[in-house]
């Protein structure tokens, strides 16, 4: 990686966390909750009447109920773990290759 | 070459399987997409077979029948909270882009399977960036959608195959969108939102903008528009009783875009670092699904 691109990659991400971060030291008190709901309080709105959705989630029919809040953050723990994982498998492959692929290289001009 | 250019008379029997039929129930990914012959020739390969041909003849009749019928016609919509008429609609109408999607995938494994690295880490990208939520700046939460980057290495068509399968996980195990609704956000997420995304890419590519900051737009519109193809879902379902489909719109987008837009430029941001950090260490592979023409 050239030290322009590193530059940039570092300021774009150092960028990235500012606009995640703000929002939660700047609006103290708020609720933070999911803008999904936010859509489902605005049907509600327009129809006039509170809306009965026709079908529950499977899991929830399941476990008779709704995911407790602890659970439903692990699934999506495991969401991003299975992600991670897979990215930084093969990137770390890919690194480890071109480092190898360089050496190589150096090898052969001298 | 075109596929359309090619001969089509002959029959590839390496794709002759038993399964076909089931493609598009269930995962796609239950099938193997590797070829068999690894060896075959290439002009066999980039030609629709005639199954092919039939089932996507098929399927794109079976969106026109189903998606028209419903007199007019949607971040994840709830479970439960499209009406049934809806529900088929999309999901019909989305039919030919997965299975385009899934011929286009299969299509480019054949042709070389280094790809298929950079195919896991577009979907390992949705994975992890669909599971983020992210606090805005209107105070609430959402997350974004990750398809910008599948759309722009793979072409738009294949994501959608990878964003249905990340949304079916989020519908099953997390009560998060819906299987109901499935058809409605894999429009919205996994069609819409990457189309415009490669658009945009080719289109300021044509107009010579910079790489990376065309990379960086392509993401962020795909991104929001992602957002706007829900609230027109949503409108179209629940027009308002003063305003019709076009306020409902705007209510719903009111609600969507502002949230949204900061979380947009995050996605851009993600989706350019991935892109400079895979052309720095994987060139072969990028050059294998023709992102990168360049020469090392």
């Amino acid at each position: 990686m050239t030290s322009k691109n590193k530059k940039i990659v570092a300021t774009l991400l150092i960028f990235a966390l500012l606009i995640a971060a703000v929002p939660l030291f700047a609006l103290k008190g708020a609720e933070f909750g999911g803008s999904d709901d936010a859509g489902s309080q605005m049907i509600s709105e327009i129809q006039g009447t509170e809306y009965e959705p026709w079908f529950t989630p499977i899991m929830e029919t399941f476990i008779d109920g709704e995911i407790p809040g602890e659970v439903e953050s692990l699934l999506f723990c495991i969401q991003t773990g299975i992600g991670v994982g897979v990215l930084a498998f093969f990137m770390g492959r890919f690194v480890e290759r071109k480092k190898w692929q360089d050496k190589a290289k150096g090898e052969i001009v001298r | 070459m075109l596929y359309k250019d090619l001969p089509c008379e002959r029959r590839s029997d390496e794709w002759e399987s038993s399964e076909f039929g089931a493609y598009f129930i269930g995962t796609p990914f239950g099938y193997t997409f590797i070829p068999k012959k690894l060896g075959g020739k290439t002009e066999r390969r980039m030609k629709m077979s005639k199954k092919e041909k039939r089932v996507m003849k098929l399927v794109i009749a079976f969106a026109l029948a189903f998606g028209i019928v419903p007199s007019a016609y949607g971040m994840h919509i709830m479970e439960g909270y499209l009406p049934v008429g809806y529900c088929i609609a999309w999901g019909a109408v989305c039919m030919p882009f997965l299975a385009a999607g899934f011929f286009s995938i299969r299509k480019r494994l054949q042709e070389n399977r280094k790809t298929i690295t950079i195919l896991a880490m577009s979907g390992a990208f949705i994975f992890v960036i669909s599971s983020l939520k992210i606090p805005s700046v209107t105070g609430s939460c959402s997350h974004m959608t990750g398809t910008g980057l599948g759309a722009l290495l793979f072409g738009p068509s294949a994501v959608s195959i990878l964003g249905m399968i990340v949304l079916i996980f989020q519908a099953i195990l997390l009560a998060h969108g819906g299987l109901t609704t499935l058809g409605a956000n894999t429009f919205s997420m996994a069609i819409a939102g990457p189309f415009v995304s490669f658009g945009i890419y080719k289109l300021l590519k044509m107009l010579k903008v910079n790489k990376l900051v065309s990379i960086f737009l392509a993401a962020m519109i795909g991104d929001l528009f992602t957002y706007c193809v829900t609230a027109i879902q949503l409108a179209l379902a629940y027009p308002s009783e003063t305003g019709g489909v076009f306020a409902s719109a705007v209510k719903f987008l009111g609600v969507f875009a502002p949230t949204q837009l900061p979380l947009a430029i995050i996605e851009g941001i993600l989706t350019t670092v991935i892109i400079i950090t895979l052309e720095t260490y994987a060139l072969p592979e990028l050059k294998a699904v023709g992102f990168s023409k360049e020469v090392q």
